[in-house]
């Protein structure tokens, strides 16, 4: 960092503590220098959470959170804003691409165990990040106040009123109205530009100073300030400036290809990102025949379908959201990283990850027998990978982790 | 368990595409380079479709801007109701009436193409058949019962549906291939109504990915040197 010790440089310095956390955070952070493909995703959900943030603010200079504007001031930014079509489709393929990285970036903790203690509250941290992610997608969808946004909202709105006794009233105050309308687009619009965002940067923040205060896990679950050089600094860690922000940038220049590969070619993804009935104005009339919510809620969604009863699969789809939370404490392994795991921790991810990504594809299909019985299946499955985990991954063989990081 | 596997192969079958829905639609490659069809598909939108169909997101300005034509040309050609080229096409079917007289009120037609897909809009106004029990006399191969009139019926002449397929009766002032070269360009024009940034957006997509290539290849460069005393 420059020489603080005069000029400008130091005059800030002896105010405002810039440099220190410069230090801090990132020109003497240290971390392990074996960092692998699944440490990308990280720093690329920071870059989408600020690239949400810059293109939502240019979305709200010209959208109109109303009943009667909303959609056609959507065609408007399409057609008559300047580059207002890139700005929404930068948005609309940033959402997908956010919950892209972040399921990545969760499966990256679940495999090398970075949720287990020390770092119980970055994983927490973590956690609420994901929450508050599904409630911003879920309200965001709402504002192009197309037939999917419509209804998908009456759906997911009215499985509050399946909670007993205060259901119906507790419904009504979150739609602010008898069916969803201008007062529940209002304040879906408050929330999504406002609110959430805000507990999101927040959240973002804890979860990053949680970190750096234990630390980064890495691949091999060492714990890289158990072995301090002369000089204090782990052996085996890197400052994170420069070595890992060069890596980063040349991660967020790959994920960019991919990423303007689709806002420029596929913005649609063939209906999954941009659904082909949202394109129809909201219309409480007439009923999709068919209701789906889009991809990243789709397993959860599943399991609400495989649950007979409605309540109860509310009930289970909260579930099944709280598994993730108890991941620290439900995994007993001695060791973190999966490398050194036996293998009944290697089968139980692999039909956690059948389960999860069969609940995705079917939670997006049109119930029918089968379907629904495939669901089931996949729900127990995906409970079971949570509920057993105490049992198997204390009972599995491990390895000897080394004592040092590893690379190839 | 052979119940399950069964269960899990029917399950991957429509990813696999195995499974074909939709079967009577004709594929429909979507053309937007083409500029003279764009204007024979816009000349055909603006003669057939807005009498009672309002695309009330399309400007005409924009249209002239975007299919090479002057205001003028426009102004002229195109615009009926008197008002200036910059209006979007409104219709002067109020939609109660439109209810009233078609069971539906006609939907407004800027994202057709976008809310049904273009091979939907192809199939769908290439297989009206004669039907003397609907009200305009016409019936849909693709959309059963729709409530719309068979309005290119000038164009192609009359079907009719024997055996599940569709029949000649009638001949209209086009020959069958140039109405389906017809009803082309109309569906190719209403893919470009649906976003018109279509027409700059894939151009700009190749120049922003050779960008990044290049820049992507910088990076790894970069990420290589600073990297090269980490053991």
């Amino acid at each position: 960092m420059a020489n603080r010790s005069s000029g400008l440089a130091r005059w800030i310095d002896d105010r405002f503590p810039i440099f220190d956390w410069w230090d801090d955070h990132v020109g003497q952070y240290y971390a392990p220098k074996n960092f692998n493909f699944w440490y990308f995703f990280g720093s690329l959900a920071l870059a989408v959470l600020v690239l949400q943030i810059v293109t939502g603010i240019f979305l709200t200079m010209h959208y109109k959170p109303s009943e009667d504007q909303a959609f056609a001031s959507i065609e408007y930014i399409m057609r008559d804003v300047n580059w207002g079509w890139l700005i929404r489709y930068l948005h609309s393929t940033g959402a997908s691409m956010f919950f892209v990285v972040v399921y990545l970036h969760m499966f990256r903790g679940i495999i090398y165990g970075s949720g287990k203690g020390p770092r119980e509250l970055v994983w927490l941290f973590g956690m609420v990040i994901y929450v508050l992610l599904m409630a911003e997608a879920f309200m965001g969808y709402l504002l192009p106040w197309g037939q999917m946004s419509y209804w998908g909202a009456q759906v997911i709105i009215s499985l509050f009123g399946a909670i007993p006794i205060i259901g119906d009233g507790l419904s009504l105050w979150i739609r602010g109205d008898f069916a969803v309308g201008d007062p529940t687009l209002n304040r879906f619009f408050a929330l999504h530009v406002a609110a959430v965002p805000l507990l999101i940067v927040a959240l973002v923040f804890f979860h990053i100073i949680a970190l750096h205060e234990t630390g980064s896990n890495n691949p091999d679950g060492v714990e890289i300030k158990k072995k301090k050089g002369a000089d204090g600094k782990p052996l085996d860690g890197i400052p994170f400036h420069p070595y890992y922000t060069v890596k980063d940038i040349w991660g967020l220049s790959v994920f960019a290809l991919i990423f303007a590969a689709i806002v420029f070619f596929v913005p649609e993804m063939w209906g999954k990102f941009l659904e082909p009935d949202n394109f129809k104005p909201a219309d409480a009339m007439v009923t999709p025949p068919h209701i789906a919510p889009l991809w990243y809620f789709a397993p959860f969604y599943s399991i609400l379908r495989a649950v007979p009863d409605k309540f109860l699969g509310v009930v289970a789809m909260g579930g099944a959201i709280f598994m993730l939370f108890l991941v620290p404490w439900l995994d007993r392994s001695p060791v973190k990283s999966i490398r050194y795991r036996g293998p009944l921790n290697r089968i139980a991810l692999a039909i956690f990850v059948v389960s999860f990504i069969g609940l995705g594809y079917l939670g997006t299909q049109p119930p029918s027998d089968l379907y629904t019985l495939l669901a089931r299946v996949f729900a127990v499955l995906y409970f079971l990978f949570f509920l057993s985990m105490p049992i198997y991954t204390r009972i599995d063989r491990t390895r000897p982790v080394p004592e040092r990081v590893t690379t190839k | 368990m052979r119940k399950l596997i069964l269960a899990c192969v029917l399950a991957a079958a429509p990813l696999l595409g195995v499974a074909s829905e939709g079967g009577e639609l004709p594929g429909f490659k979507v053309d937007l380079t083409n500029r003279a069809g764009l204007q024979r598909g816009a000349r055909t939108f603006v003669n057939y479709c807005v009498s009672c169909h309002s695309a009330e997101f399309m400007r005409y300005s924009r249209l002239a801007q975007d299919l090479g034509l002057t205001p003028e040309q426009v102004q002229a050609n195109m615009v009926f109701n008197g008002g200036d080229a910059n209006q979007v096409m409104r219709v002067a079917l109020v939609k109660k009436d439109g209810a009233r007289w078609f069971g539906q009120a006609p939907p407004d037609l800027t994202l057709a193409a976008r809310s049904r897909g273009a091979e939907w809009l192809y199939g769908y106004l290439r297989s009206f058949y004669l039907d003397p029990s609907r009200p305009f006399g016409v019936n849909n191969a693709v959309f059963p019962n729709a409530a719309m009139p068979h309005v290119l019926a000038g164009l192609q002449g009359t079907q009719a549906l024997t055996d599940g397929h569709l029949q000649p009766v009638a001949a209209g002032t086009l020959t069958p291939t140039e109405y389906d070269a017809a009803v082309r360009d109309l569906v190719n024009f209403m893919v470009y109504m649906g976003e018109p940034a279509k027409l700059v957006r894939y151009g700009l997509g190749v120049k922003v990915m050779l960008f990044l290539l290049v820049f992507a290849g910088l990076a790894y460069m970069v990420k290589r040197e600073y990297w090269r005393d980490v053991h």
